[in-house]
């Protein structure tokens, strides 16, 4: 009751007040933060890049988590280093991994734009450019959580009893097929699971964005979760953080109904 | 006969048990937390963590504790939030510009409330300049500390190699846009290897255009901080002007310009001509492989810059005895030679006249001059844009300058929005 349903009942109640400044009691504001989320620019756009950011990250992760988990279970040479380095940004933190990245796309003599001049290309401000700066964190973003999800197709796929492989090979199919319709059905519970994870990282990712471009420029790579935290700990406007932290509830809640209502009964191979 | 010769050796105990009492009570130290930001390159957490060190040697009766807490505005927060946990820093090193809101959020006290009127005549020790910051409404709630103008840096060897001379920095916006074409390098292909000028536009966006505006003749803001002027046709030239810098006339960077790389950027020979604060001065100094040179920013209608950096601030949840250490404190600090080591070692602007007086500062402008083009400077800087809720403003004019040098919205386009949110946030500050 207290870690869970009171802060929730709590934001809810906040978001009908107005902040007090200088430890004055909140103002009674009714629905005005809501029509302030309505004309709330910054608000549209935030959410317009968290939903970007979600349909960009969940997908690539999963599927770059998979094919890692496939190779690194292949039984190729060198398996325990390849699992190693695919696993290492999972346990670097977030800080730390930013400021790697940071040095990747400076402008002028990041890794990026040398590589670029090597081959001739004019220079790109990475993260300067309301164009390209959400995709950069998307990158970062992606990159960190396909080591994390690998991990668990890896053990999924580890529970695939060997004699359904030798089985298909019997059969005479080729390795595609094997993963199309054997492992790959086998390991949809651990699909839905990761697929929960990732969703919940697309909203609640938000270090990277401190170091990398602080949602900047013009707000081109805030996302919802920044935005609260601009809100609510910069302007200390408690009640509009509130109200977002409200949005954010909404849409997790969504997709968990879709996750666990809907996926769940479509995965469970029976 | 025997109790004679307990009873000295009984004296004797209580006389000990009765040192080892005041002992303790005159050693009862008052802890003092004290946050500070870095917004400048150079082990500067090293030279704070020093000072306090030598504080608290001629000081032992008090204790402090000095906690690194990221840039200004993550400083702010941290402090904030420390506030409302109930466990705010006793004092803390924040924008001078941060007065209104650490006012409006009843977060501090001003000195004229901790010292008794006849001790408040210290606070003429300071620039006037650097004081335009620190008072309002007849009390003084900060003391400058970190104190800065916005200087222009050049590389010498760019400029000699441009057939500039390198003794001789642009000294309008023509001349600096004449230069910064002659600076800037690019190959056949049009990739270009140095650019003429760059000016941040990330971290403290809002500082380097408010310089622009002032030298384009407008002040951003009245001074009660309840009103802003973003859109006014003097904002809205000197913010095209910044634009056509990358845009139009390609001598600086397209996108963002990096605050905390600009430097960088400039050791690097990336960029030739460079705009930042006056305490990257030592930073440059010893990281510069080349030779350079310190100016005042360029004029247009007239010479300015904003003044910047941070004051002491004294919390009010301390106690009276906190506050009394707190002041002792921050007066140690900015005594007229820690106020000149401090700039030597940092590049920030001595802050009271006396300091220059020194013969340590004396000797130091002495041997490299450039340390006194922000002081120089001085004469014409104007109060940086403060304001009630000073991040919101200041934010959404960030977020316009952005889009602007993004392309996304014309400055005037930009400067409008900003203005109209500006003047929302402003509203319920307004009698």
């Amino acid at each position: 009751m207290a870690f869970t349903h009171y802060p929730a009942v709590n934001t809810f109640i906040s978001s009908f007040f107005l902040a007090g400044k200088g430890g004055a009691a909140p103002e009674f504001v009714g629905l005005e933060n809501y029509r302030f989320l309505l004309e709330d620019k910054i608000f549209w756009k935030v959410l317009k890049n968290n939903l970007v950011f979600a349909s960009c990250t969940i997908p690539l992760s999963i599927a770059l988590a998979m094919t890692m988990a496939f190779l690194v279970n292949a039984g190729l040479p060198g398996q325990a280093w390849l699992r190693l380095s695919y696993f290492v940004p999972t346990v670097l933190p977030m800080i730390a991994v930013a400021n790697i990245w940071l040095f990747f796309y400076t402008p002028e003599y990041g890794l990026l734009e040398q590589v670029r001049r090597f081959l001739g290309f004019s220079g790109v401000n990475w993260l300067g450019s309301e164009s390209t700066a959400l995709y950069c964190v998307i990158a970062v973003a992606v990159w960190k959580d396909a080591g994390f999800f690998m991990i668990f197709y890896l053990a999924a796929l580890q529970q695939i009893p060997p004699s359904l492989g030798e089985a298909a090979m019997v059969e005479g199919a080729s390795r595609f097929t094997y993963y199309r319709r054997v492992a790959i059905p086998l390991i949809m519970p651990t699909t839905l699971f990761v697929l929960v994870n990732a969703t919940i990282n697309a909203f609640r990712m938000v270090d990277h964005l401190f170091v990398l471009t602080q949602g900047g420029p013009n707000n081109a790579s805030s996302l919802l979760l920044y935005y609260i935290y601009e809100v609510s700990f910069k302007f200390w406007d408690t009640g509009y953080g509130a109200t977002l932290t409200l949005v954010l509830l909404l849409f997790l809640g969504l997709a968990s109904i879709l996750q666990f209502g809907v996926l769940e009964k479509k995965v469970h191979y029976r | 006969m025997l109790k004679q010769t307990v009873k000295p050796q009984f004296l004797v105990l209580a006389f000990a048990l009765l040192l080892l009492l005041s002992s303790t009570a005159l050693a009862e130290k008052v802890s003092l937390t004290f946050y500070f930001p870095v917004a400048v390159g150079g082990p500067i957490t090293k030279v704070i963590e020093g000072m306090t060190e030598s504080f608290m040697k001629e000081n032992p009766d008090i204790k402090i504790t000095p906690v690194y807490a990221g840039i200004y505005r993550e400083t702010l927060t941290k402090a904030l939030t420390a506030l409302k946990g109930g466990e705010p820093p006793h004092v803390a090193v924040l924008l001078s510009t941060d007065m209104y809101t650490l006012i409006d959020e009843d977060a501090v006290v001003p000195y004229d409330e901790i010292l008794p009127a006849q001790e408040m005549g210290f606070v003429k020790d300071y620039y006037p300049g650097f004081m335009q910051n620190s008072q309002t409404g007849g009390k003084t709630w900060g003391i400058p500390f970190q104190r800065s103008t916005i200087v222009m840096y050049w590389n010498k060897e760019a400029f000699k190699e441009a057939g500039l001379d390198p003794n001789t920095p642009p000294k309008t916006w023509t001349e600096m846009l004449d230069f910064a074409k002659k600076l800037t390098k690019k190959d056949a292909s049009g990739v270009v290897s140095q650019w003429g000028v760059a000016i941040p536009t990330t971290g403290y966006a809002y500082w380097l255009f408010q310089a622009l505006a002032i030298e384009n003749g407008i002040e951003l803001m009245n001074p009660a901080g309840t009103e802003v002027y973003f859109n006014k046709p003097a904002s809205v030239e000197a913010l095209q002007f910044l634009v056509d810098l990358s845009r139009k006339y390609e001598v600086s960077p397209k996108g963002t310009i990096d605050w905390a790389t600009t430097p960088k950027d400039f050791f690097e020979r990336k960029t030739a001509i460079m705009w930042t604060t006056t305490g990257n001065l030592t930073n440059v100094r010893n990281n510069a492989k080349f030779d350079f040179g310190v100016g005042m920013l360029p004029a247009n209608k007239r010479p300015g810059s904003p003044t910047g950096g941070g004051n002491f601030y004294i919390f009010k949840k301390a106690t009276p005895a906190e506050r009394k250490a707190a002041v002792q404190f921050v007066k140690w600090m900015t005594t007229a030679e820690r106020a000149a080591q401090w700039g030597i070692d940092t590049g920030y602007v001595a802050v009271r006249p006396d300091a220059w007086e020194t013969k340590l500062m004396k000797d130091y402008v002495q041997t490299f001059p450039y340390a006194a083009v922000a002081r120089d400077q001085l004469q014409h800087a104007v109060a940086e844009l403060s304001t009630h809720e000073n991040q919101r403003v200041t934010k959404a004019l960030d977020d316009a300058i952005q889009a602007a040098v993004n392309g996304t919205k014309t400055p005037a386009e930009a400067l409008n929005e900003a203005q109209a949110e500006a003047e929302r946030i402003l509203r319920r500050y307004k009698r």
